[in-house]
Parts: structure tokens; C-alpha cells; sequence
């Protein structure tokens, strides 16, 4: 049986360094090396840490798992510290990767278009020339009674009201402003046990 | 500017067609001129690598806009290198002529 297939990590933004170098080293006349940085542990930095996305958010980002991205992440990490103690240059190159651009839907004609060129704004459609369009992100319909996913908001179990869940607050110490009860995730297992 | 098309017929009253590496004709039509041209696909009956076959014709025909009903993972990446925009139009039953008309407005 041949192993499963790679998936390709998404990737937004290319870095627009190819990588660092150190200066002033105090200690060795030779040169401590280089770390090679992959592109896919770039975009994970890029996203959980400077775009401060939680790992769920980031992992649909890239279109991936949320473990995967977890792994990626650490070994960004562990190689950025590495760089930083031993005072090697870092090298951004490399990676299963792919690059994605934006996608627009157009609602007056229907279509879907993309910007190929990320510098220039889009102001209307290629084909209608309307300028009813919106972002389009492809969602990902998940079946009912999935384990795997939540959704990114609270829910009050009583009176069901919603509101968006805030990154590093737990839901159930979330008040309800209405009949000021603890809120649940919406979409657990748990929350449709309530 | 330039536009590709693809189609399923070579005649204006033909459908668009939904795939792109396979699709029977490609017309490119300039913006500019109205000029209109039919070419048809040579890799139709192709066993692999139909759409980045494809993806060569169009680039080497000087094209900034596809238009198309699907375009495969394959496809996709090659064109956002390219610099090439890509229109999908999905389940549309729109002739030729119509989406002349809308690039014409």
C-alpha cells in the first residue's frame, strides 16, 4: 500500500527576505553555520505570531490540520532559537508548498475571478464590470456530528445567544449579558449535549 | 487586451465549456481590436498534463484574462505565476456570445 499523498501547505504571502544574517559575533572567527527556515514554517510563524491567529485559525489558513500546523510551528520555533543562540544565519528557502492568490465572487454576474497581481487593487469585476463583489473564501462544509472541528464562538446553552470567541479567554468563563450564565463553544460535542 | 475563452463548439453560438486542459476550442478575443480567433485544443484527448499543456498555448499567445468553468490545482499555480488572471463561471449556460458582450460593455 503506498503511503498517504502529502498535502500541500497554502501559503498567502511569500517572505519577502530570503533570510538573515548576524552581525557582530564576539566570540569564533568561523562562521556558526546556517539554519534553513522552510517556507511553510515561515508562513506559520507569520500567522500564529505576528498575525496572532490562534492554531485552528491558522491551520485552516494554510489548509492544513491543526496538529500539522502545531508541528510546523514548533519546529519554526526551534530553529529560529537555534539561529539565536548559536548565532547562525537564517535562510528562508524550501518546503512542499503552494501559492494561493485572493479569489472575488461577483454577485452580479455570478463568477468567480482572482487577483493575480497582489500590488493592484481590484475595483471591479473582469467581467460585468459591476463592483458588487465580495471576498470570496472557499468554506468548508462539515458534516454533522464532527468531532474534528468547532466553530470560533460562544454560546450561551440557555438562551442561545452567540458571540465571537475571544482568543485566550475560555468560553465558560464567558458571562451571558442576558441571563448571565456561563457560555459553552458552539458546535462541541459537548455544547449539543446542552 | 487579450482573453481566452474556452468553448465547446467553434461557433459563437457554442457554451462555454467547463474544463479547462480538455475544453474542445479556446477563442481568444481582443478587447481592443474585436478580433477573434479559434484554435482548436490539441490536447483534448490527452492522457496527463492536459491543463499545463494548455496553460502554454495561452502564455505563449500573449493572454491576461482566462475565462473557464474549473481549473485544476495544477493550472492554478501556474497561472498565478504567469501573472494571468482566472474568471470561473460555474453551472452557467451562457453562450460565446454572451460573455462577448459582457467584455465588450
Amino acid at each position: 500500500m503506498s503511503p498517504r499523498p502529502f498535502k500541500l501547505r497554502k501559503i498567502s504571502n511569500p517572505p519577502i527576505i530570503s533570510g538573515l544574517k548576524p552581525y557582530g559575533n564576539m566570540k569564533s572567527e568561523v562562521e556558526p553555520g546556517t539554519v534553513f527556515l522552510n517556507i511553510e514554517e515561515y508562513e506559520a510563524l507569520r500567522l500564529c505570531d505576528y498575525n496572532m491567529l490562534n492554531h485552528h485559525q491558522a491551520s485552516e489558513k494554510m489548509d492544513i490540520s491543526r496538529p500539522t500546523l502545531t508541528r510546523i510551528y514548533a519546529r519554526a520555533r526551534q530553529k529560529i532559537a537555534e539561529a539565536l543562540v548559536l548565532g547562525k544565519q537564517i535562510i528562508i528557502e524550501g518546503g512542499k508548498i503552494y501559492f494561493d492568490s485572493e479569489w472575488f465572487s461577483c454577485k452580479a454576474c455570478g463568477c468567480y475571478f482572482n487577483n493575480p497581481d497582489k500590488q493592484e487593487e481590484i475595483k471591479e469585476c473582469p467581467l460585468c464590470k459591476s463592483n458588487s463583489f465580495s471576498n470570496y473564501e472557499q468554506t468548508y462544509i462539515e458534516p454533522e456530528g464532527s468531532m474534528t472541528r468547532c466553530s470560533d464562538i460562544c454560546i450561551c446553552p440557555d438562551c442561545g445567544f452567540e458571540q465571537p470567541h475571544r482568543f485566550g479567554c475560555p468560553c465558560k468563563e464567558e458571562i451571558c449579558p442576558k441571563c448571565l450564565n456561563n457560555m459553552v463553544r458552539k458546535d462541541t460535542p459537548h455544547s449539543r449535549n446542552l | 487586451m487579450k482573453v481566452a475563452i474556452t468553448s465547446s463548439g467553434n461557433s459563437l453560438d457554442s457554451k462555454l465549456d467547463q474544463r479547462f486542459g480538455r475544453c474542445g476550442f479556446f477563442i481568444i478575443y481582443d478587447t481592443d481590436t474585436k478580433g477573434m480567433e479559434f484554435i482548436p485544443n490539441p490536447n483534448k484527448d490527452a492522457l496527463e498534463g492536459a491543463g499545463p499543456a494548455s496553460v502554454q498555448l495561452i502564455a505563449s499567445k500573449g493572454i491576461k484574462k482566462v475565462v473557464s468553468g474549473e481549473f485544476g490545482i495544477k493550472v492554478k499555480t501556474l497561472f498565478d505565476s504567469l501573472q494571468i488572471q482566472l474568471i470561473v463561471l460555474k453551472d452557467s449556460e451562457k453562450k460565446i456570445s454572451d460573455i462577448i458582450e459582457f467584455l465588450n460593455k
